[in-house]
């Protein structure tokens, strides 16, 4: 396989906001102290008087998107997924989400890839938290691509979303010349019979180098991206299901409530089989690189493969 | 419009949320009657609105922070026109568009959800800003109550509020003194309030809820004010004109029997009989 280019998903969402600034006016980027992590800075430079760095106040600032989405602006507001989704909770609940507002939540750092900051900065549950809010769109880019995809269709489509990014490089996976991004449609990255693995964020990557060892011993793995988490390709997931019987989610987050759950719930109403969900298994982070972290949490290519191979046994 | 006539129509808007809440059996009377002057002075006489079109490009917006006291706006709104009176006893029933706390999808008129405290002043903060923004010259005014301010939420939209000098917003706090629990000095104190939004860069105007002299002063001094928010102290008697609710935290809450209803209408109709008499 040959080597493939490493970009975290946070630098797609800045060149999003970037071009989305250029093509649209009403686009309107807040933060709360983190925009050079975040990437909200390349919007700053270029748009500063549409950029409102609110301070540390994570609650305020999604108040204020709120606020000015009910004016007409298209606000994206930004910070790690544990204060966007986790200490902001409540105010995308009733301040964004209630009244349906069209406000996109650009969340960074999500996930143990934090890395180093450690389990205070680990947010392994925001996919749980934002698919509960009624109306939420919540989606998890694999890579760079389709992180500016999301972030662009996000854009366009008019209510609440909720983008989940990560801090850590990850492998570009997404850079062919037919690629095409949709809300809600999920992608067969690799075909196979034996068994499915569904997988969002940082995990398709790893999921695709897992099938790769798999195919070696004879054991043909599909592989799906599902970028979207909610509205949820079931239709995609239930074919592949039907045809391998045998399904593996993963994701890096916590396996309660999150793509792992979203999945179960589609299958177990149409077409019940049994599901592996790999991901942070109901514990917190620690510190440490992102690398070792992923190694650790067996959410590598080579950790994905060996759960399923248990799995199999 | 002269102060008898606000009167009047702040006695009927009083009237409106002691029948929406006895026929919820439910819902919050007490800040509701507090700021019944306020919602009747707002919608009135300084919300640039339009009834017959309650999404005009450049209206006033209001924001009501302290959602909970959606008997006042419901029943200030209806007599303005945006839905009919009679609707206003629908309050909390099942189907009904006057939810419990106001929703912006459901109520002409309304700019912003609200109920969960703190939130709202954020989201007029964030209405001022696009007004700022897009150089427009329509002004946002939010309501929150005294125990509200004990929410951090509204601190951090203060100091956003002072920083950007949104000189096109008005904070007003009903200060009735009572919560839930007691008087807000006693469970928690705000005090002193002006003081505290002075120090985060508001003009502070303190005024008598009640006097509308001294709300229709305020306002324009808002209006006058250039280059930082305005915060209006209104300082009030939470249950206003029922004589068993006034002054009482028991009635934050609680709807009337039909016992208690008969006698808060009678207080309001004697209410009433004054100012017939007063214009006479």
């Amino acid at each position: 396989m040959a080597e493939k280019k490493m970009v975290a998903t946070r630098e797609g969402y800045g060149e999003a906001l970037l071009e989305l600034g250029a093509e649209n006016p009403n686009v309107v980027v807040l933060d709360a102290d983190l925009a050079a992590a975040t990437k909200t800075a390349v919007f700053k430079k270029a748009y500063p008087e549409r950029f409102f760095d609110c301070g540390i106040a994570e609650a305020n600032m999604i108040g204020i998107a709120a606020g000015l989405a009910a004016s007409g602006k298209v606000p994206f507001a930004s910070s790690f997924a544990m204060f966007a989704a986790g200490r902001a909770y409540e105010q995308v609940r009733n301040s964004v989400g209630y009244p349906h507002l069209n406000v996109k939540i650009g969340a960074t750092h999500a996930g143990i890839t934090v890395g180093e900051d450690g389990a205070s900065h680990q947010c392994n549950e925001d996919i749980a938290l934002m698919r509960t809010i009624p109306g939420m769109v919540v989606m998890c880019p694999a890579d760079t691509i389709e992180a500016r995809e999301a972030t662009k269709a996000a854009a366009a489509y008019d209510g609440p979303v909720y983008l989940r990014f990560g801090r850590a490089v990850c492998p570009v996976i997404n850079d062919k010349p037919d690629y095409h991004f949709e809300i809600g449609k999920g992608t067969i990255l690799r075909e196979g019979t034996d068994l499915t693995i569904v997988a969002t964020g940082i995990c398709v990557g790893s999921s695709l180098e897992a099938a790769e060892k798999l195919a070696e011993e004879g054991i043909s793995a599909e592989v799906i991206n599902i970028c979207t988490i909610k509205p949820l390709d079931e239709e995609l997931i239930i074919q592949s299901a039907k045809k391998t019987g045998k399904v593996i989610t993963a994701e890096e987050h916590s396996v309660i409530g999150g793509l792992g759950s979203a999945v179960c719930d589609a299958l177990c109403k149409s077409y019940p089989v049994p599901v592996l969900k790999i991901g942070v298994q109901d514990v917190f982070g620690e510190s440490g690189s992102a690398a070792a972290l992923v190694e650790k949490f067996k959410l590598d290519g080579k950790g994905i493969y060996e759960q399923i191979k248990d799995y199999l046994k | 419009m002269n102060n008898l006539e606000l009167k009047k129509i702040a006695n009927e808007v009083r009237k409106g949320i002691i029948a929406s809440v006895h026929s919820a059996k439910a819902g919050h009377p007490g800040g509701s009657l507090s700021a019944a002057d306020l919602f009747t002075y707002l919608y009135f006489e300084e919300l640039n609105i339009d009834p017959q079109n309650p999404k005009m490009e450049d209206r006033d917006r209001f924001v009501l922070s302290k959602g909970h006291t959606a008997p006042g706006l419901y029943s200030a709104m209806a007599h303005r026109g945006f839905f009919p009176v009679e609707d206003l006893i629908t309050l909390r029933k099942l189907g009904s568009y006057l939810q419990g706390h106001p929703c912006m999808l459901h109520v002409p008129g309304v700019d912003m959800s609200s109920g969960s405290l703190g939130q709202g002043v954020s989201a007029a903060v964030g209405m001022a800003l696009a007004a700022k923004m897009d150089q427009k010259d329509y002004r946002v005014y939010t309501l929150l109550g005294d125990g509200e301010i004990q929410e951090g939420q509204v601190w951090e939209a203060a100091m956003f509020a002072g920083h950007h000098k949104l000189d096109n917003l008005v904070v007003i706090v009903d200060n009735n003194g009572l919560q839930i629990d007691g008087a807000v000095e006693d469970v928690c104190s705000p005090y002193p309030i002006d003081k505290k939004f002075e120090a985060f860069n508001f003009h502070v105007i303190n005024i008598d809820g009640h006097n509308f002299d001294e709300i229709r002063a305020a306002f324009k001094e808002a209006k006058e004010t250039k280059g930082m928010p305005t915060a209006i102290i209104s300082h009030s008697i939470k249950g206003k004109g029922v004589s068993f609710m006034e002054g009482n935290a028991d009635w934050h809450g609680k709807a009337p029997n039909d016992e208690q209803y008969e006698v808060a209408m009678a207080d309001l109709v004697k209410i009433g009989e004054a100012l017939d008499k007063e214009e006479a």
